[in-house]
């Protein structure tokens, strides 16, 4: 039973965009086809955290070939619970587009792109496999390409070309390092590249393609230096879609960078952790500065998302088990929050016709329950006790004090600070101050109810409170995902011991 | 052989590099199939390159006569080659639209999403 449990948040979504594609000509049956999949694939991500919380390890052997000659799917605390963040995303926002996608988007097959989004980020998150999770990486670009530029609009087709480009560079690294890795070890499946590099005298020759790998997810999570394409494309598509991009797919990259450094480069990670601590900080500060400058709030949301990024980052190059934990549940919080503060800005652009913080104005007066709404993940991401970001950012500095990493907490602390400093600006520009006069805001046309913005944008700043006010529990199972992480001698003997009925 | 074709992934590597770097959008795309086609090269050669071992089982066996080639990397390069054809032709179709958005084939033109 266990086995269709790590099966289904792949399986759902699939079926689901098959079923919309036959579906084409109702918009009802899209629409309702859409959340009903969405939400299914959530609660099936559930079973799959409590499967693999209670069990460490769930293994599924595909076509029953025993490892490493078939292709494993593993679920492991961490990816369980980034299969459920995500899901929990994907369901929100999918209420969210009902709201926001208009009918010629849902013509061209918006739900069923979005559901082969789910499908790849959850593939990605799931794989055991290396070149396997080429092939997610590649299911879930494609989707997103073409979300990202249906619209045909100028910005959206110039800021998709940047996020295509970019990105077909990525693969090309992925598939170059994949390949050499295989030419090296005579293996893709990650258990067992990981052992083979154990039982290896001189690993060094692992370098240069973890170095591809590097570059590779550091570009899909947007680091430094490869996230230029990041601010220039995803304040473009609709809010919809820049949410559940922010959401996840930088953060599918962030968890390839820990799979592979906790688990198939383990052994040389000395010899990479300078170069992952300098990248680490040098994306938080860039990104933030990039924010500080900004005036238009997708624009500072996007470079959020990079700066943010660097402490997650950092939890992996100071690898001691409590920065691990604490990286897994910054992800977990940022995951929440950055969707939820796009969403918002939905909002925003439906009130006042415009996300330009020059353009709006007195939102606190006209809408005092969006202002508290936004309260509440903006300040999370600050780092305002006692909401997530505090204890997310307080255990990262935490783990950085044990391992004495004093410049790196210098910066961390800085950039909490700057964070804090464009959350205000936000707040003040668009939410306090009066509304400029001159310019007469028009609404923009949206064609679903108001209500059905709102529904996922509460849920979400409930459970950012909720995963502040009771953090503990969740920290606990951060704490027993970053001990597996650190272990791989355990997944590996997991992945490797589970048989499969066909022996070559 | 390798080392040849080796040459020939530096080569491959080299001009996409280089097609990127022109400001047309159009050389972009060119610069991306090269690349994509250097790795896949790459994959190829470092899966150990066999001339005329094939991996046949002969009819009274059950084991291929070794030394083999090993048929997993041409299985990973031809699904590389699938998807690189894919997303090749969305590249091309979104460069035709965006050429028709921003009437110029300029990259230095697409400016407006910037910072």
């Amino acid at each position: 039973m266990s086995e269709l449990s790590i099966l289904l948040p792949i399986l759902i979504p699939l079926i689901g965009a098959l079923f919309l594609l036959m579906g084409h000509s109702s918009l009802a049956v899209q629409k309702a086809g859409g959340v009903f999949f969405s939400a299914v694939t959530f609660v099936a991500s559930l079973y799959l955290l409590f499967a693999a919380d209670a069990a460490g390890y769930v293994v599924l052997q595909v076509g029953n070939w025993s490892a490493p000659f078939g292709i494993s799917l593993v679920a492991d605390r961490f990816s369980a619970v980034m299969v459920a963040v995500s899901s929990f995303m994907g369901a929100s926002v999918a209420i969210y587009a009902l709201s926001e996608i208009d009918e010629s988007r849902l013509r061209r097959f918006f739900f069923p792109l979005y559901l082969i989004l789910m499908f790849g980020v959850n593939g990605a998150f799931l794989t055991g496999d290396l070149f396997n999770l080429f092939v997610w990486f590649e299911v879930m670009l494609i989707a997103s390409f073409v979300l990202m530029s249906m619209g045909g609009e100028r910005a959206e087709l110039e800021g998709g070309m940047k996020y295509v480009c970019l990105n077909l560079l990525s693969s090309v690294m992925f598939l170059a390092g994949a390949g050499i890795i295989y030419g090296k070890t005579g293996t893709l499946n990650m258990a067992d590249i990981a052992q083979n590099l154990q039982a290896s005298p001189d690993s060094d020759w692992m370098i240069s393609s973890s170095m591809l790998l590097l570059v590779s997810f550091g570009l899909k999570a947007g680091i430094f230096p490869f996230f230029f394409w990041l601010p220039a494309s995803y304040h473009t598509p609709p809010s919809t879609v820049s949410a559940i991009f922010a959401g996840l797919l930088t953060k599918v990259g962030v968890y390839a960078l820990f799979r592979a450094y906790t688990l198939m480069f383990a052994p040389i990670f000395p010899e990479v952790q300078p170069i992952i601590l300098f990248l680490a900080v040098m994306t938080m500060i860039t990104g933030v500065f990039g924010a500080a400058s900004h005036f238009d709030m997708r624009r500072i949301l996007s470079f959020h998302i990079v700066s943010q990024i660097g402490y997650m980052v950092l939890g992996l190059a100071f690898m001691t088990p409590l920065a691990i934990a604490a990286a897994i549940f910054y992800l977990v919080h940022h995951i929440i929050v950055k969707t939820n503060l796009f969403l918002i800005s939905g909002v925003v652009i439906r009130l006042k016709g415009s996300s330009d913080l020059a353009k709006v104005g007195g939102l606190c007066k006209s809408a005092p329950w969006l202002a508290f709404l936004f309260f509440i993940p903006a300040f999370s991401l600050g780092g305002i006790p006692p909401l997530s970001g505090f204890w997310a950012k307080f255990a990262i500095v935490k783990a950085g004090l044990e391992v004495e990493a004093w410049i790196s907490i210098t910066a961390a602390l800085l950039v909490g600070v700057l964070t804090l400093y464009s959350m205000t600006k936000i707040w003040a520009e668009a939410f306090w101050k009066a509304q400029p006069d001159e310019q007469a805001t028009v609404a923009s046309k949206h064609p679903g109810p108001l209500a059905y913005m709102v529904i996922p944008i509460a849920v979400m700043s409930a459970s950012t409170v909720l995963i502040g006010l009771f953090g503990a529990p969740m920290f606990e199972f951060s704490e027993r995902a970053a001990a597996q992480l650190m272990n791989p001698q355990e997944y590996i003997s997991a992945v490797l011991t589970t048989k499969g009925e066909v022996q070559p | 052989m390798e080392a040849l074709i080796a040459v020939l992934v530096g080569v491959l590597f080299a001009a996409g590099t280089y097609s990127l770097m022109r400001r047309s959008i159009v050389k972009l795309v060119i610069g991306v199939i090269l690349i994509s086609q250097g790795a896949n090269l790459l994959v190829f050669t470092a899966g150990g390159l066999l001339a005329g071992r094939p991996a046949f089982v002969p009819s009274d066996g059950t084991v291929p006569p070794a030394p083999y080639g090993d048929p997993l990397p041409q299985a990973m390069v031809l699904t590389a080659i699938v998807i690189g054809f894919g997303l090749t032709a969305f590249l091309l179709a979104l460069v035709a639209r965006a050429h028709e958005a921003v009437g110029d084939d300029d990259i230095n033109a697409f400016n407006k999403t910037d910072t």
